[in-house]
């Protein structure tokens, strides 16, 4: 009886030592909820793709037949090369510029200015990817149309998707510069060496780790982007031969596809997911392990 | 502090409280088809209108989409722009006006008209010039629609071709892409719906519908029947509908839509 009296229970459940262990257990079940979330969609992945995987029908992705479904042919190739085509050349325009803002908004900018730029990019990183299409589809594609139709192409889609991953190119490489502990700084300035001498051969190699984990996330999510890259691409199934080719990237497939894909057309759309997801893991996975190197002090 | 957990704890049965009210029988899906769609919304506006309380959600995807979701359950009505086939007899279509497909091309284009034979030879890259169509000398860029449209599945049997004889430079999805693509380039052509078509002409977007096997492609010659290529628009529901997806076909077929229907150019049915 003298358990269930209210300021026993009250002592017993609200002293420091218990509400630690319960807010602790609580955290913990919430986290394992988002980290099992996360293996649950690995699992309806593989589970949805199992029927075309499992008779080693992935053959026939490699296939250079093209990409016909209703007419039973599953060339996935083009795709896969338009998707990684497209993911480089977004990388190889925006980590010059996303790298060169940060070390200016760092080391150069007066203050006012660096508010701005920095307001401007996280702006920039904001606006969703459908307006990035509707722009790209309504301004830049016939633009590109003039020098060459149909306008429509990779070199599009590379511009669009160097646009969206940018700022996180930018706001990244900001973030580990401005993690750089100051004694490394101030020992480079002591020895005499010039203001670029100091940022490109002290501070960028000192937060290497970090931007190169920036890079690997914007990567990641160049691979993944979906909405602009279908409205701006042109989405031919086609081999990535020119920057003016009309392509096809393996996630504007899906969204094209799969309202009305059955059977084996649909196992298949879903084993190009689990591709997809893989490549992002991989892309996830090097970008922790380069920050693992992170030394300080 | 007990305060804040209590008002959160209210806030947040308010909202679940809020969004249930709209859920269940007073709210309408319907997927499928981008040609139907503009007119399903402002079928759907009139009549939420009329009857406060109800909701009605249009989402395009593609004619194929309309038949799955209808069949599968994830929509209450589909919306096919086409006639059922023999292996789609589980659903039950209503029609609710009538359309056409027609070629666009760029309002600069010079060119008047196109042979169904010259029409074949550009999809199958034989014609690759417009100067070898009665045009200029540009090149001429393809816009095709992707798989699982049925303005694709009907452009294919029409002219007797299979989707892996096309040879095309664009796949666009929805119609309002294929008229936003052939505005954007001045060598392009495209098939899209007479009607969506008309409409973007009259309000000003730079293309131009080209006849076929002569004939001017206008709603007037759909609903004549002397347009070549024309085609239902149809719901479809499977079993029975509900009693609010009853509600919704019954009123898109009836007389009060007609100036809806005109406003789209698409082509009322007759009198019922």
């Amino acid at each position: 009886m003298i358990l269930l009296k209210p300021s026993f229970l009250y002592r017993l459940l609200m002293n420091k030592w218990s509400i630690d262990r319960g807010a602790s257990a609580f955290l913990a079940v919430l986290a394992g909820l988002s980290a099992s979330l996360l293996v649950l969609v690995v699992i309806f992945l593989g589970k949805e793709s199992w029927p075309v995987l499992s008779h080693g029908g992935w053959h026939m992705f490699l296939s250079g037949s093209g990409w016909y479904p209703l007419e039973g042919q599953f060339g996935l190739t083009p795709m896969i090369l338009a998707s990684l085509a497209m993911m480089a050349g977004a990388i190889i325009l925006a980590v010059p510029f996303g790298l060169a803002g940060a070390i200016f908004v760092r080391f150069y900018a007066p203050p006012v200015l660096a508010g701005t730029y920095k307001a401007m990019m996280a702006l920039l990183a904001g606006i969703p990817s459908v307006v990035f299409g509707l722009w790209g589809l309504t301004v830049l594609v016939p633009l590109i149309g003039q020098i060459q139709p149909p306008g429509s192409s990779l070199l599009a889609a590379i511009l669009i998707l160097a646009l969206m991953i940018l700022p996180t190119v930018a706001l990244t490489s900001f973030a580990a510069l401005e993690a750089i502990p100051h004694n490394i700084l101030n020992g480079a300035q002591a020895l005499g060496m010039t203001r670029k001498g100091q940022i490109l051969f002290v501070a960028v190699p000192a937060a290497r780790a970090s931007i190169i984990g920036g890079i690997l996330l914007a990567m990641a999510r160049a691979l993944g982007e979906t909405m602009a890259v279908l409205m701006v691409a042109g989405n031919v199934v086609q081999n990535p031969d020119s920057l003016f080719t009309s392509v096809r990237a393996l996630t504007a497939n899906i969204a094209l596809e799969m309202a009305y894909a059955n059977d084996l057309h649909r196992a298949s759309l879903f084993a190009s997911g689990l591709f997809l997801t893989a490549l992002v893991f991989l892309l996830s996975w090097l970008a922790s392990y380069s920050s693992k190197d992170v030394r300080h002090g | 502090m007990k305060t804040r957990l209590f008002l959160l704890i209210a806030g947040f049965l308010t909202v679940l409280s809020g969004s249930s009210a709209i859920a269940g029988e007073n709210k309408l899906v319907l997927t499928g088809s981008s040609t139907v769609a503009p007119l399903a919304l402002e079928i759907a506006k009139r009549l939420e209108k009329e009857n406060p309380g109800i909701r009605v959600d249009v989402q395009t995807g593609g004619s194929s989409r309309g038949i799955n979701d209808a069949r599968m359950g994830l929509a209450d009505v589909g919306m096919v722009s086409r006639a059922l086939k023999p292996e789609e007899s589980d659903l039950t279509p209503y029609t609710i006006a009538m359309d056409g497909i027609g070629m666009i091309v760029h309002k600069s284009n010079p060119v008047q008209k196109l042979s169904d034979e010259q029409i074949k030879d550009i999809y199958t890259g034989a014609i690759e010039n417009w100067k070898d169509a009665g045009g200029t000398d540009m090149p001429i860029t393809v816009v095709n629609k992707a798989e699982g449209r049925s303005t694709l599945e009907l452009f294919l049997h029409h002219f007797s071709l299979k989707n892996s004889e096309i040879k095309a430079d664009v796949v666009i999805g929805d119609n309002q892409q294929g008229i936003k693509t052939v505005s954007g380039n001045l060598g392009s052509i495209g098939y899209v719906s007479i009607g969506t078509a008309e409409y973007e002409e009259q309000h000003g977007t730079p293309i131009r519908l080209l006849p076929m096997e002569g004939i001017p492609a206008t709603g007037e010659n759909v609903q004549k029947e002397t347009f070549p290529l024309s085609r239902q628009l149809n719901l479809v529901v499977k079993n029975t509908p509900s009693p609010l997806a009853r509600k919704f076909i019954k009123y898109a077929q009836s007389k009060d839509v007609h100036d809806l229907i005109e406003a789209q150019f698409f082509v009322p049915l007759a009198d019922e």
